[in-house]
């Protein structure tokens, strides 16, 4: 069997068609056969897997009606807690670390019947936008095996994208759940922030950090969302407002839908087979009967720079946790405190994890506080204004999600500020708090994938799902085989 | 505003982070290439802009809340130990501090 349709296979457990286990022992065989060579997953153990999915064959036949997730497998981001299961966030520092406690996140999509199938590699707490940056393996890119998947989510993109999970939960601060997603021709959802609970997301710059979806389709997505989404007592920060069943108007027409197109994100930077691909993307909604109208987001120039300014900031302040002294890596015979805490970090810490502290340490220093991150806060404030303004006249607006496709395996390891470049089209969603999501919209002539974003209000993930599966269903992406 | 490698010395004390002398090398570079970019930041005004400290101020139902105070189960002492570098019988091990 191939698990590439959640929905399809929620329906199936739950009329008693296909076991859950039968589900897993499928998802694990293609883990077994395809990730040697993809190096998506960190941790999978096929015991536990299937043990968890005998519980969900169990509670299917004694007629558990909150099965909504039944039998799904699905892949966890390495930097999302599960209980008594490796939680690694990709760095040596928290190498053997086992979480007492599970996210709500995936509290939420166990109780409806979900089997986490395993834990996927990331960018080292989620700081990168390839999957080059952890300390264990690469991922590869399932289209080309010589490319990246993107990041930082992007083992959790690739597993989706190459059947080995139906739905994946990933991570975006700044785009690290859509450019995996464009890269690799799956779904990938940024929810508002505050729409998911981070509770057991473990921190990376608490102001923009999201969990996010991946998944085969809009159909899919919407249905994970529907499960995990929703105020949670053990995040001040998740947001209490109601969840609507995101299933439920997915199909009805987007006639009528205003479209803003934001000029700025059409620059020189963006490749030109990408601009293709979006300006026919754009041709097709019209088609649908969208209503498209130019718009302006003139702050945008300015996000990156500001995006490394705040998002660093936090992170000195969030990885000032990782001491030794708890859990987590420590210096072997340390003479002193200072000393401890010096060689745990500079051991257990990767070149990228160290290098965004230090200019957070910089930013948030006394006599520089006011100039980079009293500043960089102000201009947040013009990057969410320029939003407000938009969707006073627009509903959504449609936007690449990164300039260029998927670039080569160690293409840009060694220039971190032409990485951070490549984040352009995605952070600000994050410095405004609003909901963004990538759909697939083509390939290129070299047979790379292109997603089309969509970003929208706050709490209008609704309008975002349903324009994608509008899109879909009419434009299918023909997408070439998998390279594995 | 240019930094040299004693700034990021400064930094790395801070930060309670090391850098071998190559590292530094690099390092000041880059921190360098860095720091000219996000200088982009003052071509923007923000003469009387209120700043951002976090993405749900200000959003009406998604204002910070906080839950009831209720006691409720916690963590086992030997859960709170179970990942600990240096457990000791009830506490944490650190080297000595006096």
């Amino acid at each position: 069997m191939k698990i590439n349709d959640a929905c399809e296979i929620r329906d199936s457990v739950r009329s008693g068609r296909i076991s859950a286990a039968e589900v897993a022992t499928a998802a694990l065989k293609r883990i077994e056969e395809a990730d040697s060579r993809l190096g998506a997953f960190i941790t999978v153990q096929p015991d536990r897997v299937l043990e968890r999915a005998r519980e969900v064959d169990r509670r299917a036949r004694s007629g558990d009606a909150k099965l909504q997730l039944a039998g799904i497998p699905v892949a966890v981001k390495d930097n999302i807690s599960t209980r008594h299961l490796k939680t690694t966030c990709g760095s040596r520092i928290l190498q053997g670390y086992v979480p007492p406690f599970s996210a709500t996140a995936v509290e939420a999509l166990e109780n409806a019947g979900a089997v986490v199938i395993g834990k996927t590699i990331c960018d080292e707490f989620g700081m990168g936008s390839s999957t080059e940056n952890s300390a264990f393996h690469v991922t590869r890119n399932p289209f080309d095996l010589e490319r990246v998947a993107g990041g930082s989510s992007g083992g959790s993109a690739v597993a989706v994208a190459a059947g080995m999970a139906a739905l994946a939960l990933g991570s975006d601060t700044g785009g690290s759940v859509r450019q995996p997603a464009s890269f690799c021709n799956v779904v990938g959802i940024k929810p508002t922030y505050g729409r998911i609970s981070r509770y057991g997301l473990v921190a990376f710059a608490s102001s923009l950090d999201v969990i996010g979806i991946l998944a085969p389709s809009p159909r899919d997505a919407a249905l994970l969302l529907s499960t995990v989404a929703g105020p949670d007592g053990r995040d001040s920060t998740s947001a209490r407002v109601p969840v609507p069943d995101y299933l439920a108007g997915l199909e009805r027409p987007v006639k009528g839908l205003r479209v803003g197109v934001p000029r700025e994100f059409f620059d020189p930077g963006l490749d030109r087979e990408v601009k293709g691909l979006i300006d026919e993307a754009l041709r097709n909604a019209t088609s649908l009967g969208c209503e498209i109208e130019d718009v302006s987001l003139p702050h945008t120039p300015r996000a990156v720079a500001d995006y490394y300014i705040i998002a660093p900031a936090e992170a000195s302040s969030n990885l000032a946790r990782y001491d030794g002294v708890r859990y987590g890596y420590r210096v072997p015979n340390p003479c002193d405190l200072a000393d401890m805490y010096v060689g745990s970090r500079s051991q257990g810490f990767g070149a990228e994890v160290k290098r965004r502290i230090m200019i957070g340490t910089f930013a948030l220093s006394s006599g520089y506080y006011e100039a980079y991150y009293g500043r960089a806060m102000k201009v947040r404030t013009l990057i969410r204004q320029d939003y407000d303004k938009a969707f006073e006249r627009v509903d959504v607006l449609l936007a690449p999600v990164s300039p260029t496709p998927a670039f080569r395996i160690g293409e840009k390891t060694d220039d971190p500020l032409a990485m951070y470049l490549s984040d352009i089209y995605t952070v600000t969603a994050n410095l405004a708090g609003i909901p963004a999501l990538s759909v697939p919209c083509g390939f290129t002539s070299g047979g790379l994938p292109v997603g089309l974003q969509i970003l929208g209000s706050h709490f209008q993930e609704e309008i975002l799902l349903r324009l994608a599966q509008n899109y879909v269903k009419s434009f299918p992406v023909a997408a070439p085989p998998l390279r594995i | 505003m240019s930094i040299d490698r004693a700034g990021v010395v400064k930094v790395a004390e801070l930060a309670k982070l090391e850098f071998s002398e190559r590292e530094l090398e690099a390092f000041t570079l880059q921190f360098q290439r860095i720091l000219d970019y996000i200088a982009k930041l003052k071509e923007a005004s923000v003469e009387g802009v209120e700043p951002t400290s976090h993405a749900s101020i200000g959003e009406g139902p998604s204002i910070q809340f906080a839950r009831d105070d209720e006691v409720r189960k916690s963590l086992t002492v030997e859960e709170a130990l179970g990942n600990a570098p240096d457990p000791g019988s009830g506490h944490f091990r650190v080297p000595k501090v006096l």
